[in-house]
């Protein structure tokens, strides 16, 4: 049996008397698209923030690569290959598209304890950046201000910046965000054929883009996985029904 | 370089080669003028300007608003002050558990300012970086205003009073005492500084640093963890400016608690603001600015303090950019 | 040691801490409701001074003078609130520093002007002299006591109006939420204004009731404004809770460390060094209470949206 490249065992955080995730066991397989849905307030963003290491919990262990990173920082969890996007764009405001992967870049090239020689005189790593860029279409913006990339733009280039530090999984937060129908059609095509390369938890509200997309769905309501199982399962299932497709779908 | 070579360069390097060469200029036609006054005043400008560029580090790149560096620029001045004290008396710093006496060579007091600084710098920088905003601006202030009421009360090295150096410290070659030369080893540090604080800059390290400024997120999420960076660029400015406290203590002849003021943070702060947040040159923009107007308005009235407040609080409201903005136009991004 | 000498050194503590809160009140409020750091709040205490010592020459009324002080630091808060505070709500913590630092030398150069170079004095009125009989023998100054008093009022009207009135309702309205504040219709401008004010007016009051105990001078509120400002980072930056306990805390840590801890080295060292090692470190103590705190509770004792 393949070692699962994420492994959530009971992890739990509660917010006061609010349970914003409760004893949520998961699994990320390599190769594969594990979506995470479920309504609003669902605990989502909570989860996704214990994963990448911005929330400790209170209780469970989040295992990277078969190793226990519980108590890891976001930056030693991001170094061992965990790639994220986020929900609402996060970039370095000030510097040029491929500044921002430059700076993605640099980690995995000796970090950023080198004090002399400049960053971007380095060809192969700007090279290397160009083609990440390139991956994503925005090799003819690299030298924009990202302020003045759109709003798509600014999506595909938090896909890029994912993909710049060579990650073994990737943690999407909601990458379909504001990018209408064109663009999802995009960018679903280009995550299904990432897959063998990072495998993927999604966090998406877009339920076509998930149900083209997952190997597996897990439902996440109140701060619980209630369902997990193949798409079609889930289509199906009574209690996903009720719980959430429910009023949402029908 | 041709005429063509030089319009050809971002207006920003002009402006600032410009600013580098007349502070050189200055001295030397005092000089020749027989005005000695205004070697000491340029003198006076490539020290604060070097603090400046220490502060610019942390406040300008690294978005560390630093309202404490009084406090490194004073110990600096102490370490030269106390060195010196000793070196006078031929006593001793301390007896236990080794014999460390005194030292008037500017070399051993630059060396042991670096180390001093460095320690107080990274304990001050410790506690104050796990905190952000408006917390790091009280924190690096109180701290500051700590080592003030610190020297105050100790009576060893002047209290209240402060310490007289009667005596310049000494250079390996040239003569120290020799204003000209003692400029020059100013000027020389004040671009050495420059030049390193360019070449970190553009070094990975200075990217990160950057980016911890703009969005902390983005850094951490690349696999690398601010607060180490962050911890470092506080301490290698906070030494830059100590340096600088020590050669201005030599400058004096003295040193006393009013170089750890507060006020004195402000001032340092306001050569970087008047320069232009974010750019190179602008400690030295900035300081130039500030001692020019300091000694024409000072010449001319008490109020010194009410136009600096009027012209610092219109900068501020009106005018972002600071003098090199006004000289060179935006800042380029990368 | 006498029971009367420690009690004595308790009140004195709890008094500078009283005086500490009226400050840190003002600068709190004005973070927690408006986000801004205001540096310029000594300069509004050296005002009141200021008002309080000349009216109370010209009136003969130290009562006059207070109420003038207090009125005074509350119509310069107003004045500098609309003339340049407003355009730096906005603004990051550096151009609020920046700002609100010019301001500082702006008031200092004007009052010098004003006032001349010479400290101003006033005196304890006569209904506030004298002393209180301790416990054990001695007594305490009655003015003393009067400003422990008069703090300690102020702090439960603080309490009321934040916690019981509708200015108080939207004061922390705005400090929860401030785009919803402006939506609601309350006219967000005239309420920053008055909160602007009413620390002025605090940091005023302090400045007046602490006129009759120093002398009156350029600069005296700058120790002060920064000692306020470990009061609030130890308290929790916007928490007036947390004002008031910092407060008392740095009062009572540094009254008390002056006193004790040259005392207490004597028991470790030759009787000189320990009156030097003890000063020293009681001049520091309350940066370490600081330190020891913000290790602790980076956010201060009781942080504000934890």
């Amino acid at each position: 049996m393949t070692e699962a490249l994420l492994e959530l065992k009971g992890l739990s955080k509660a917010f006061g008397a609010l349970k914003a995730s409760d004893a949520v066991d998961l699994t990320l397989m390599p190769g594969e698209i594990h979506a995470l849905i479920g309504p609003n307030g669902a605990g989502k963003s909570t989860l996704i923030a214990q994963v990448a290491g911005w929330l400790h919990s209170d209780a469970g262990e989040v295992h990277l690569l078969g190793r226990n990173v519980s108590h890891w920082s976001v930056a030693a969890r991001a170094g061992l290959g965990l790639g994220r996007s986020f929900q609402v764009s996060s970039l370095a405001s000030e510097f040029s598209a491929l500044g921002n992967v430059l700076l993605a870049l640099q980690a995995r090239e000796g970090g950023a304890f080198r004090f002399w020689s400049p960053l971007r005189g380095n060809a192969r790593l700007r090279d290397e950046a160009m083609a990440v860029l390139a991956r994503v279409g925005l090799e003819d913006r690299a030298e924009l201000p990202v302020a003045s990339l759109s709003h798509g733009e600014r999506r595909l280039l938090e896909v890029a910046l994912a993909l710049a530090i060579q990650p073994k999984l990737l943690l999407l937060d909601e990458p379909m965000a504001g990018l209408g129908p064109e663009g999802t059609r995009n960018l679903t095509a280009f995550l299904r054929g990432l897959k063998e390369e990072a495998a993927i938890l999604l966090v998406e509200h877009d339920m076509d883009a998930v149900f083209a997309l997952a190997d597996r769905i897990s439902v996440l309501v109140y701060g619980r996985v209630i369902a997990s199982g193949p798409p079609e399962e889930i289509r199906q299932s009574a209690a996903v029904r009720e719980a959430y497709l429910g009023d949402s779908l029908c | 370089m041709s005429t063509a070579a030089i319009r050809a360069l971002p207006r920003e390097t002009l402006v600032n080669a410009v600013l580098a060469l007349a502070l050189l200029a200055a001295p030397l036609i005092a000089q020749m003028l027989d005005e000695p006054f205004y070697v000491s005043l340029a003198t006076r400008v490539a020290i604060l300007a070097l603090a400046g560029v220490g502060l610019n580090l942390a406040l300008g790149y690294g978005g560390m608003v630093s309202f404490g560096h009084a406090a490194f620029f004073g110990l600096g001045g102490y370490v030269a002050g106390i060195t010196a004290l000793h070196a006078f008396e031929g006593s001793d710093f301390m007896t236990w558990p080794w014999s460390v006496g005194g030292s008037d060579q500017l070399l051993v007091v630059w060396s042991v300012a670096a180390v001093v600084v460095a320690l107080v710098a990274l304990a001050i920088g410790a506690i104050s970086l796990r905190t952000s905003g408006v917390y790091f601006i009280m924190i690096t202030l109180a701290f500051a205003q700590m080592i003030y009421y610190l020297a105050i009360s100790l009576p060893t090295y002047g209290g209240e009073d402060g310490l007289s150096i009667y005596l310049r410290n000494q250079l390996p070659l040239g003569d120290s005492n020799d204003p000209l030369t003692f400029f020059f080893v100013c000027y020389g540090l004040l671009l050495a500084a420059l030049f390193l604080s360019a070449r970190l800059v553009a070094a990975p390290f200075g990217v990160a640093l950057q980016c911890a400024r703009m969005n902390e997120t983005r850094l951490a999420t690349s696999g690398i963890a601010p607060f180490p960076v962050k911890l470092t660029a506080f301490v290698i400015s906070a030494v830059i400016t100590g340096i600088a406290g020590a050669l201005f203590a030599d400058l004096n002849g003295f040193v006393g608690p009013s170089m750890l003021s507060w006020h004195r943070s402000g001032e340092i702060m306001i050569f970087v603001i008047l320069g232009g947040v974010g750019r190179l040159f602008a400690p030295l923009a900035g300081a130039a600015l500030f001692i020019l107007l300091e000694s024409l308005i000072g010449g001319m009235t008490d109020r010194w303090q009410l136009f600096l407040g009027i012209m610092l609080l219109a900068v501020v409201l009106f005018a972002r950019g600071g003098l090199i903005g006004l000289l060179a136009g935006k800042v380029r991004h990368d | 040691m006498s029971v009367a000498f420690l009690i004595e050194q308790l009140l004195n503590g709890v008094q500078f801490g009283v005086m500490l809160f009226l400050m840190a009140a003002g600068l709190t409020l004005v973070f927690g409701v408006m986000g801004l750091i205001n540096l310029a709040h000594g300069s509004l205490f050296m005002l009141g001074a200021f008002f309080c010592s000349w009216i109370a020459e010209i009136s003969g009324s130290f009562w006059l003078g207070l109420g003038g002080g207090f009125l005074a630091a509350a119509a310069a808060g107003a004045l500098i609130e609309i003339a340049v505070i407003r355009r730096l709500y906005d603004r990051d913590h550096l151009d609020q520093v920046l700002a609100t630092f010019a301001l500082i030398l702006i008031f200092s150069e004007v009052v010098r002007w004003v006032f001349g170079d010479q400290p101003l004095y006033l005196d304890i009125p006569p209904l506030l002299s004298g002393a209180l009989p301790l416990p054990g023998g001695g007594g305490y100054p009655v003015y003393r006591m009067a400003i422990i008093f008069a703090g300690l009022v102020t702090a439960l009207g603080l309490y009321l109006l934040i916690a019981k009135t509708r200015l108080g309702m939207r004061i922390r309205a705005g400090e929860s939420d401030r785009e919803m504040i402006g939506a609601l219709g309350v006219d967000i401008r005239t309420l920053y204004t008055a909160v602007f004010a009413l620390g002025a007016a605090l940091a005023g009051l302090a400045g007046g009731l602490v006129g009759a105990l120093q002398s009156v001078q350029v600069g005296m509120g700058e120790p002060v404004l920064i000692l306020a400002f470990v009061v609030i980072v130890i308290g929790g930056i916007g928490s007036v809770k947390g004002a008031l306990v910092g407060s008392v805390l740095v009062g009572l840590t540094d009254t008390l460390g002056r006193v004790f801890l040259p005392q207490a080295f004597k028991l470790l060292l030759p009787a000189s060094e320990a009156a030097t090692v003890g000063s020293a470190l009681a001049s520091v103590a309350i940066y370490l209470l600081m330190a020891v705190v913000l290790a602790w509770r980076p956010k201060g004792l009781f942080p504000v949206n934890a």
